[in-house]
């Protein structure tokens, strides 16, 4: 078992997030704004479809060392998992499903004679004696054997569990957002069954330049995307809150000194400031060698520093609103009479100001997670993102990118990156608008 | 009579197909006169007049008989048919003037936009009319105001820009929203009579919607009481204030406060509570790149007076007058710049930090809007028990809570109010929980900053009654700051009137009320609409 610096951290939030729930289940009058967010069908589908992601990006948390100690290689639980998908590349583009290469090559036959033409894969359809006329047939085999694998699964969960509730339970599982998350899980598991049963004789999404199957990549990405959408926001919530609300509140000097902070702090082009920190650790890397022994641990660093320092310089947006929400809260009549009863400034701070600006905190949260990912593309691209030997879409992309004037074009790592990455961004922009409609008081009472 | 200007018939409007809230109101305006639609908040009187118009917000539904004008069904003309009767045969005045005009636009600009829109005349012809609009809503030296923006005019000034508007299309019904429910009385006096003068000049009809019964009986000819969108009765003004029908009709009447009842007050001398002595609130006023002071606003400029134990001091006067800063300011909330506060003998002004913080349990206040004076994020329960848990820590959990319940009580609230949030009470209840809040840290004095004024009439009167039968029971003092005389009959023992910063009359409620001495005061009272019996 080895913990990398981003697993610990990513432990630890989760650890957060478990404590945080048994302590709201305890609290009255949080009962009822998590009711609505059970009750509401796609708030709990988005929540279904982002226990998925998030389920893979812990299975691919969990490293330790692979097999023989020469090789010394780190594999998480999801790689030994995909160990067929990690170590069946080709030699270079396929597309999806596909038996050929992408292009023609000059082959030298059993005879001695040399052909121009498409050559077999290695592993993609290795099985099939004639690809031509017995592919379409396999595969719609493959995938529905893999689709009934997963329906039923899904079909003996459902049972399973209606036979242990109790009767009085019996009626959560009536609801129509009952038979929404079913339904979502069951289209879900049933699919991934049948990609997964599918990968194992085929490249699902195609292979990329180095013959890699992009369906791993894409995969494996959404650790990356996880971390940096997360981490990220750890690191900039703090700093933009607290300084967001002391400013706000306080005013006078420490208002004028974090205002000068913030407004240095965005003067500084960003991508300068990201470019001159990841150069400082990769100097610091090849200074200290022996700390970092592997690949692995050296792009985890990498991609710890960008959290940081996309931290960093993106706080200060999300402080200005919540300085000027501030601003408009402490003349609020509540909170005068907050003065009045003679209850401290802490206090006030905490009970009458911070859960007044949740819902710009939350929604911010909510827009830069998706932008984060989107940064993540674009740094990758001049080459100031995570190390290029990590999984990213990001890199993806990038990767992508030149064959885009390729003819024919090589559209799936672009296409597979585009849908993992939208499937994951729409899941959390649908759940945080439900979470913000349900723990707004507001909002909540007239809906 | 003649036939009518504008006739409705069952006109009904329901939200998102649920929530109706005009329910089958028929009624009929003449050419000339005057109606008035009177009801409370929520009563659906607005939403009447702007389905008149067609002006409904989207998620609204709209059925009806017929809507006439002159003869005219509107249900059966097009958007764009439509557009041209709204400002040209129907204007439309509302309550706010300042979020009804244009802040970037010039007054001479937005009063040619709408005469461009239904008269096709030369540009000099508009610019001539544009005077002509303004001298007929009487705005001083209109050729210099034309370029003004509506932020450089007073309030009376802007609503006067929006009635000539409303007028710029001739039309021949005027729709009042609430007209003067935003400016002060004296104000309000003023518009009110402008609005006769130009009724009489051009002869349109005024519909006047309004929630004043005093204001109504001065200006209208007929009047429609409307109770959850239903209009419960319809009379002459004489027939209907001196007669009236429906127990709803009875019961706004009653609850209106009467100028009278100031005469009842015992005079009884009690203990000194409250001493006020030379006391002044400045705003700085800064300039230049260094934001050097160069003047100061003298909100609060050097008062006195004094309050007794159990008693009741009014503080009359109009908006921007320093009444609200005065009350902030002996709280504390407001820095003062100078004089003496003394309670009970301890001289709040000379404390900072954790005294002052202790003493704060002597003096509350109550504020005037309930919907921006709660947490919208805490339970009602903690925000009665803030103060208890801030300034008598040593209370346990069960006495704070059966302490909650035991305030609760006091202020006619079901005890399981205290579970949950402001947003599930009408406002009325909100002031309640207010007042309760209040009186949780046992204070000596509570300084209401116009707790009646965001409230209807018959809340209003439920509010007041309660504030005086907790000072019978707890022996509080009131500090009440209002601008609505009537009221101040109702509950105050004294009365301070101010006027730009300084206390220029003050007296017994009797003496103040009747026999004013100073000529501001005398206006102040000239101004206030009396039920015409």
């Amino acid at each position: 078992m080895i913990i990398l610096w981003t697993d610990a951290l990513i432990f630890i939030l989760m650890a957060i997030i478990v404590v945080l729930a048994f302590y709201m289940r305890g609290q009255a009058h949080i009962k009822r704004p998590l009711q609505q967010i059970g009750s509401s069908r796609i708030g709990m589908v988005s929540l279904v479809v982002l226990l998925v992601f998030v389920l893979i990006g812990l299975l691919d948390s969990l490293h330790f060392k692979a097999g023989d100690e020469q090789k010394n290689e780190i594999i998480s639980l999801l790689d030994y998992w995909a160990t067929p998908l990690r170590e069946r590349g080709e030699k270079t583009y396929s597309a999806p499903f596909a038996t050929t290469l992408y292009s023609k090559e000059m082959m030298t036959l059993a005879d001695g004679s040399r052909q121009w033409d498409y050559p077999r894969l290695v592993f993609g359809g290795r099985h099939l004696d004639d690809p031509e006329t017995q592919r379409s047939a396999d595969i719609v085999q493959k995938g529905l054997y893999g689709f009934m694998q997963g329906a039923g699964l899904v079909a003996f969960c459902m049972l399973l569990s209606w036979g242990m509730l109790a009767e009085q339970h019996k009626r959560f599982m009536r609801g129509s957002t009952a038979k929404a998350v079913w339904a979502a899980a069951f289209v879900l598991v049933s699919v991934s069954y049948a990609l997964i049963h599918l990968s194992v004789y085929y490249h699902v999404l195609g292979t990329d330049k180095v013959g890699e199957d992009v369906f791993y990549q894409a995969v494996k990405s959404i650790r990356t995307g996880l971390v940096i959408g997360t981490l990220t926001t750890l690191i900039m919530l703090p700093m933009a809150i607290i300084f967001g609300i002391l400013a706000g509140f306080f005013r006078g000097w420490v208002d004028d000194v974090i205002q000068y902070l913030y407004t240095t702090l965005n003067s500084i082009p960003g991508v300068l400031l990201i470019a001159a920190s990841i150069l400082m650790v990769q100097v610091y890397m090849a200074n200290h060698e022996e700390a970092f022994t592997s690949v692995l641990v050296r792009a985890d660093m990498r991609l710890l520093f960008l959290c940081l320092i996309l931290g960093v310089t993106s706080w200060t947006g999300l402080c200005r609103l919540l300085r000027a929400e501030t601003l408009k809260l402490r003349e609020m009549e509540y909170v005068q009479a907050a003065h009045a009863l003679g209850v401290k400034q802490g206090v006030i701070l905490l009970r009458h100001i911070l859960p007044n600006v949740m819902h710009i905190v939350l929604i911010s949260v909510v827009l830069d997670f998706s932008s984060l990912v989107l940064a993540e593309a674009v740094l990758s691209y001049i080459n100031i993102g995570v190390d290029p030997t990590t999984y990213s879409w990001g890199n993806m992309i990038n990767g992508a990118r030149l064959e885009m004037a390729r003819e024919p074009i090589v559209w799936w790592s672009l296409s597979a990156a585009f849908v993992f990455m939208f499937a994951l961004v729409l899941a959390a922009n649908l759940f945080a608008d439900v979470v913000q409609a349900a723990f707004d008081p507001r909002r909540s009472g007239n809906e | 009579m003649n036939k009518p200007l504008l006739a409705v018939e069952q006109l009904s409007v329901s939200f998102n197909h649920r929530q109706t809230v005009v329910d089958a109101i028929s009624f009929v305006i003449y050419p000339g006169e005057t109606f008035a639609l009177v009801g409370e908040s929520g009563s659906g009187k607005s939403i009447t007049a702007l389905s008149v118009l067609r002006l409904l917000p989207n998620n609204a539904r709209l059925s009806a008989g017929a809507i006439n004008l002159n003869g005219d069904n509107l249900l059966k003309r097009s958007e764009a048919e439509l557009c041209k009767i709204r400002g040209n045969r129907i204007g439309l005045i509302f309550q706010d003037p300042m979020s009804s005009l244009n802040p970037v636009m010039t007054i001479g600009s937005q009063i040619e936009e709408v005469i461009a829109i239904h008269f096709s005349l030369p540009k000099q012809a508009i610019k001539q009319r544009v005077l002509e609009l303004l001298q007929q809503v009487e705005i001083p030296e209109p050729q210099q105001r034309i370029n003004d923006y509506p932020h450089q005019l007073s309030g009376g000034q802007r609503q006067r820009v929006m009635i000539a508007i409303a007028l710029a299309g001739k039309p021949d019904l005027l729709i009042a929203d609430e007209p003067t429910t935003s400016l002060d009385v004296t104000i309000q006096a003023q518009i009110l009579a402008l609005l006769k003068t130009i009724q009489q000049q051009t002869g349109m009809a005024l519909w006047l919607i309004s929630h004043d019964l005093a204001l109504v009986s001065t200006m209208a000819d007929r009047v429609a009481v409307m109770q959850q969108g239903k209009i419960v009765e319809t009379g002459n003004t004489a027939d209907f204030f001196s007669n009236p029908q429906h127990p709803y009709t009875r019961k706004l009447l009653n609850a209106l406060p009467s100028m009278d009842s100031c005469l009842a007050h015992a005079v009884e001398e009690k203990p000194l509570l409250l001493c006020v002595r030379n006391f002044s609130c400045y705003y700085p006023i800064r300039q230049g790149i260094f934001k050097r002071i160069v003047d100061y606003v003298r909100a609060v400029d050097g008062v006195s007076f004094e309050l007794q134990q159990g008693k009741t001091l009014a503080l009359v006067g109009e908006s921007g007058c320093g009444k609200t800063t005065l009350g902030k300011s002996l709280l504390n909330l407001i820095p003062a710049s100078g004089g003496q506060v003394k309670i009970n003998g301890t001289d709040l002004s000379q404390l900072t930090g954790e005294p002052l913080r202790q003493q704060r349990a002597h003096i509350q206040i109550v504020f005037q809007d309930p919907f921006s004076s709660m947490n919208p994020r805490m339970l009602v329960g903690d925000i009665i028990a803030e103060g208890i848990s801030a300034l008598h820590s040593a209370i346990s959990l069960d006495q704070r809570k059966e302490k909650v319940r035991q305030l609760l009580r006091q202020v006619d609230l079901p005890e399981d109010s205290a579970l949950r949030y402001p947003h599930e009470f009408s406002g009325g209840q909100r002031q309640r929980i207010c007042i309760a809040r209040a009186l949780a840290v046992e204070p000596k004095l509570i300084v209401c900053d116009e707790p009646t004024s965001a409230l209807d009439v018959s809340v209003q009167a439920q509010i007041i009654q309660l504030l005086k039968t907790l000072q019978q029971e707890k022996g509080v003092s009131y500090l009440f700051i209002t601008h609505d005389l009537a009221v101040v009959a109702e509950i105050a023992d004294e009365v301070a009137v101010m006027y730009q910063g300084k206390i220029i009359e003050q007296g017994s409620v009797a003496q103040v009320l009747t026999r004013p001495e100073q000529a501001y005061t005398k206006k102040l009272l000239a101004a206030v609409p009396v039920l015409k019996i």
